[in-house]
């Protein structure tokens, strides 16, 4: 009776007497949710053009993120460096698309989706061997992003929201509506939906494979390096945060595969969720339990939606 | 099938044998475990080049200890328990005079090997804070406080002298969720029962280091009156930036020793007030140090990056070191042997007795405080203070703190006892002692 | 040449389904098994033993376990270092309730534990395929993973957090604990790994394995013939887990010694689908092939500098592993997709016409 008392009531009065917590913990769970969205919306670029689970987009987001840092460290303007990082992220995506993909085109998921693993340990050596292991700060302020708080008075308490976190939001819808914008309106967008719906198809009516692996590879190099610059913002860079990038693969699946809203809904599902779940029933079970909840939401909606929420619909056929 | 894979290893196992480096019979042998690599780099560079450089500089400038050069070779652990026993297996046949873990998995996992290869353990200010008893864990040193001694002394701080005075407030304690962060736990709860104040926990996992806020969305709930933090890594850095957004009041996040000066810094101006306990003086004011820049720094002898030389883990590498160095020129002192044995430097630590004068003779005076071992004690719970962050640099803001030992002793005791217990067959201390 | 098979006649259908049909076959095992079992321990040294021979087997086991799901249930699985630590914490307990039973006995019914485990976490995957069967697998991990770390019954309210192994005998000669010798252990971990893999390669060349490779290969169709998807999908989780789980307890009690959670995080379930992957998916032999490459060959990597005297710090020796074992997974895929198990194959049956071939 008590067990069923803490479940479903306490956490309840608990919002209802002090909703100053609940809103920032709604809040927290969205900026979270945001940036998760962020890491799953790289892998669903990659996947829905080439079919490649790329499990390197954590690495990537790490990897960006260091080199903007590590090269205005040596020198350069934080402007320079953006631009530097930009190219290099385009160097990235030509080498992926030359020495990974060409060679294993046609091959099964799990084939690239390996290649891929091979992928992150090089870059987590390579990162390392050349802006070394140290956690570093984020440029934060070279970039003009804001810093500070907003505390807002409501509902008898304090509620605070910062403005980095209010910009990384920002910036997220932007992407995403830049990106929409790009696959509806523009040649290569089109290009692009054309190769995910069909590479044979798409190969026949003259589109090359090869230069549009390389488009996406580097939309979403830019999307990790935003995705870098926000986490990094938040936290520091370092190689730990790839641990963070773990957290967008129920994102993803949630949202379904191949699908840019199902990764925005996706992870504010899991973001939002998984902060109530740990700050209201969390202390039952000792603690620490968002590091599995975001995958059992995903396994629950799963269970009805065996392709994620926004996910095409599987067809299986003898 | 197999084929392949037993020549390739009977193959390497032949090249590792003639790779073995011959060592001449005038050296000692000192690995250094180390981690410049993964999510605990941060950490683990400045303690590894400030132990480093001591050594290299005790090479450069006398020598070696005792005419014997040191023969100081760094093996990567990256902070994990596996590469740590990798390492340890690595070393071994080289006949190392002793080991030192920089991680309490590893020195978990090392404790039970010491006494059957005959390597002594110096886990120093980390590890199991039971094997300050010197009877029942003779190869294991964990000097100059253990995490418990570390734990009663931020009390007494915030206690305002004694534990009693928190009696009523609420306390938050912030921790790495591993066997680091763990291990100060027992002694926490039984001080918030026997001094009646109210302890909150906020266990930080591993892999969330770097996304706590929920952690701390808990303590804007809760309103801890004071906050201690077991940080490592990542996670301290993260933690003070989180806290500098809660606005937390800075001034009652007190730390446990392991923060270095990045941390704060990269917080920015918020961090300012922030409070770390610390064992040693903080900075580079010392002769020794001179020497350090001298023989080494300036020589392109170090891999320490601009900034790193003097902050508080640079410093506790070097501390690190300079307990080596000692116990190997006690070990010489009570054998009249040159290069000496792991067996001998065992007895070398039970005999570390740094003394004003000593410590002068080191060119290390106000940079430690004094302490000494015993054959029974192998930590002497030594006196800390508390040093706060500036903006810019650490500042001693507290008295001498000495370890409340009166209720650290108990706990430790029966800690000991029950190691000794659950793992059967753990063996009685026949090791010779110096000191009776 | 001398792998030839001229002379050798098949006179049953027995001998002739035989897993080694070739003469030169048997020997070459039987004397790799001789290496194994007397020639290592009576001439490796601690070095070769605890950190190269077992890890290799132990890592080995667990690549078996995985390639029953994986390789040739196809089911993709990342949750297999939580599987690992429940046989580890398994066995733990049960030698704390029953420390009279010889530890041996507990390491292997640990794997039972596993497998129940296995196959509760294994439940979605008749409804979740592909990708999307991931997220189960990693809930599995991850909570698994908070489990050992939070509920303090698995691992005796200790301090620490961690679990500890006494020294154990079996017929008055220490096989676990610092006072048993690595060749002790080698042998016993070699001796367990060589008879499940013997178990393990009946299995899947028998009436459960040819299940297992249907489903694998279109699982609508394998319903269709009439194999029960349920039954199938399970004892695959059930077997697989069984394997992984007493390659967790092996791992803790005869390689670690004690263990903390962290030694069943997610860059071991990582590293075993490395082993299976460039091993060969669907290949016993394979998880040895690719136990090498990732256990074996990093270790080789970090003794090269050394070797050729050649004064690299030890961090950039760590980043260079990292890199060179990267572009070797890439490599070997690029090569091989099959991974060295088919290479093997090629080359044996190149080999096998070998001066002459057509």
């Amino acid at each position: 009776m008590n067990i069923l008392h803490a479940i479903f009531v306490d956490p309840f009065a608990q919002m209802i007497s002090a909703p100053d917590l609940l809103v920032q913990t709604v809040w927290e769970g969205f900026v979270g949710g945001v940036l998760y969205s962020l890491i799953a919306l790289g892998f669903v670029l990659i996947y829905k053009a080439s079919g490649v689970f790329n499990f390197a987009q954590g690495i990537m987001m790490v990897f960006a993120a260091l080199t903007l840092v590590g090269l205005h460290e040596k020198g350069a303007p934080a402007w320079i460096a953006l631009a530097l990082t930009v190219a290099i992220m385009y160097a990235l995506a030509v080498g992926v698309e030359r020495v990974v993909l060409r060679p294993l085109v046609n091959q099964p998921d799990i084939i690239l989706l390996m290649a891929t693993f091979g992928l992150t340990y090089f870059l987590i050596g390579f990162g390392e061997l050349v802006f070394g292991g140290n956690p570093k700060a984020m440029i934060t302020e070279q970039l003009f992003l804001p810093s500070g708080a907003i505390d807002l008075s409501i509902l008898g308490g304090k509620v605070t929201l910062q403005k980095l976190d209010i910009a990384a939001a920002a910036i997220a819808l932007v992407m995403v509506a830049g990106l929409g914008l790009f696959f509806q309106k523009t040649r290569i967008g089109r290009a692009l939906r054309a190769v995910a719906d069909d590479h044979q198809a798409a190969l026949s009516v003259g589109i090359s494979l090869n230069q549009i692996w390389v488009v996406v590879w580097f939309a979403a190099g830019v999307v990790a390096l935003a995705t870098g610059i926000m986490w990094g913002a938040r936290s520091d860079v370092s190689f730990a945060l790839q641990v963070v990038a773990l957290k967008a693969l129920p994102v993803l699946i949630l949202g379904g595969l191949t699908s840019i809203p199902g990764a925005i809904v996706g992870g504010l599902i899991i973001g939002i969720g998984e902060k109530l779940g740990e700050f209201y029933w969390g202390p039952l079970l000792g603690g620490g339990i968002e590091r599995w909840l975001a995958y059992f939401i995903a396994l629950a909606f799963l269970l009805f939606r065996p392709q994620g929420l926004f996910g095409e619909r599987i067809i299986e056929r003898i | 099938m197999r084929k392949s894979m037993t020549k390739w290893s009977l193959g390497c196992a032949l090249a590792l044998a003639l790779a073995a480096p011959a060592f001449a019979e005038d050296s000692i042998y000192v690995p250094l475990f180390t981690y410049r690599t993964g999510p605990f780099a941060g950490s683990g560079t400045g303690i590894a080049d400030g132990m480093h450089d001591y050594l290299t500089m005790l090479n450069e400038r006398d020598g070696g200890i005792g005419g014997v050069k040191l023969v100081v070779e760094e093996c990567e652990t990256g902070y994990d328990t596996k590469k740590g026993l990798e390492c340890y297996d690595t070393v071994k046949p080289k006949n190392p005079v002793i080991v030192n873990p920089w991680s309490t998995g590893i020195t978990l996992a090392l404790i039970p090997k010491a006494s059957v290869d005959k390597i002594p353990i110096l886990s120093m200010a980390y590890g199991l804070s039971a094997a300050a008893r010197g009877d029942i864990f003779p190869w294991i040193f964990n000097p100059p406080d253990t995490y418990w001694d570390g734990a009663s002394e931020i009390l007494k701080y915030l206690g305002g002298g004694s534990i009693d005075g928190l009696k009523g407030k609420t306390v938050g304690y912030l921790y790495f969720d591993a066997a680091f962060g763990r291990e100060a736990l027992p002694f926490f709860q039984a001080e918030a029962k026997g001094a009646g104040f109210d302890l909150k926990l906020y266990p930080v996992a591993p892999a969330d280091m770097q996304n706590q806020s929920s952690k701390w969305l808990d303590i804007r709930r809760d309103k801890p009156d004071f906050l201690i933090m077991y940080g490592w890594g990542a996670m301290n850095a993260a933690a003070i930036k989180e806290a500098v957004k809660a606005d937390f009041p800075m001034d009652k996040f007190v730390s446990i020793w392991w923060p270095g000066d990045a941390d704060p810094a990269s917080a920015g101006d918020g961090a300012k007030g922030f409070k770390e306990l610390n064992w040693h003086g903080p900075g580079a004011d010392y002769p020794a140090f001179s020497d350090i820049k001298k023989f080494v720094i300036d020589k392109g002898k170090s891999q320490a990056a601009a900034g790193e030389y003097g902050g508080t883990l640079y410093d506790h590498g070097v501390y690190n070191s300079m307990l080596i160095a000692e116990a190997i020129a006690q070990a010489q002192k009570i054998t009249g042997k040159k290069a000496v044995t792991g067996e001998d430097v065992r007895r070398g630590l039970e005999n570390i007795n740094l003394d004003e004068a000593r410590l002068k003779a080191i060119g290390l005076a106000g940079f430690a405080s004094p302490f000494k071992l015993t054959c029974a004690d192998h930590n002497s719970h030594g006196a800390t203070f508390v040093q706060q962050w500036d903006g810019a640099k650490w500042t001693k803001v507290s008295e001498r703190i000495v370890s409340a030992i009166d209720k650290v002793q108990p706990l430790i005791d029966e800690a000991a006892k029950a190691y000794a217990e659950k793992n059967a067959g753990w063996p009685k201390r026949d090791e010779v002692c110096d000191n009776k | 040449m001398f792998y030839r098979e001229a002379g050798q006649f098949k006179t049953s259908y027995a001998a002739d389904m035989a897993i080694f049909p070739i003469r030169q076959d048997r020997i070459g095992l039987a004397v790799i098994l001789a290496i194994a079992f007397v020639a290592i321990p009576l001439t490796g040294d601690q070095f070769l033993l605890n950190t190269m021979m077992i890890p290799f087997l132990i890592l080995s086991l667990a690549g078996i376990g995985l390639n029953i799901l994986t390789g040739y249930t196809g089911l993709l699985s990342l949750g297999s270092a939580g599987f690992m630590g429940v046989g580890a914490y398994a066995c733990y307990k049960l030698q704390t309730y029953f420390p009279q039973v010889n530890i041996l006995v507990w390491i292997v019914v640990s794997g039972l534990a596993s497998s129940a485990v296995g196959v509760l976490f294994g439940l979605p995957s008749l409804r979740i395929k592909g990708f999307y069967l991931v997220v189960a697998t990693l809930a599995a991990q991850f909570f698994l993973e908070w489990a050992f770390a939070r509920v303090p019954w698995l691992y005796n309210y200790n301090d620490s957090g961690a679990i500890e192994v006494s020294n154990q005998t079996l017929f008055g000669v220490y096989v676990t604990g610092p006072n048993a010798t690595p060749a002790t252990r080698y042998l016993v971990v070699l001796t367990i790994v060589t008879a499940l893999t013997w178990i393990a390669s009946n299995i899947v060349h028998g009436r459960i394995g040819r299940m297992w490779m249907a489903v694998r290969d279109m699982d609508i169709a394998a319903e269709l013939i009439g194999i029960r998807l349920l039954r199938a999908k399970l004892t695959a989780f059930a077997v697989s887990s069984f394997y992984i789980g007493v390659a967790g307890a092996l791992m803790v009690f005869l390689w670690f010694g004690s263990a903390e959670p962290e030694a069943f995080d997610i860059n071991l379930s990582f590293q075993l689908l490395f082993i299976i992957i460039i091993g060969g998916l669907g290949s016993i032999v394979g998880a040895f092939f690719g136990a090498v490459i990732i256990h074996l060959l990093p270790i080789g990597l970090r003794a090269l500098p050394a070797l050729l005297h050649i004064n690299v710090p030890g961090a950039m020796v760590e980043h260079l592993t990292y890199m060179i074992t990267g572009a070797l997974i890439i490599g070997v895929l690029i090569v091989e997709p099959h991974g060295l198990a088919k290479l093997w194959q090629t080359m044996k049956q190149k080999l096998r016409v070998w001066p002459f071939p057509y």
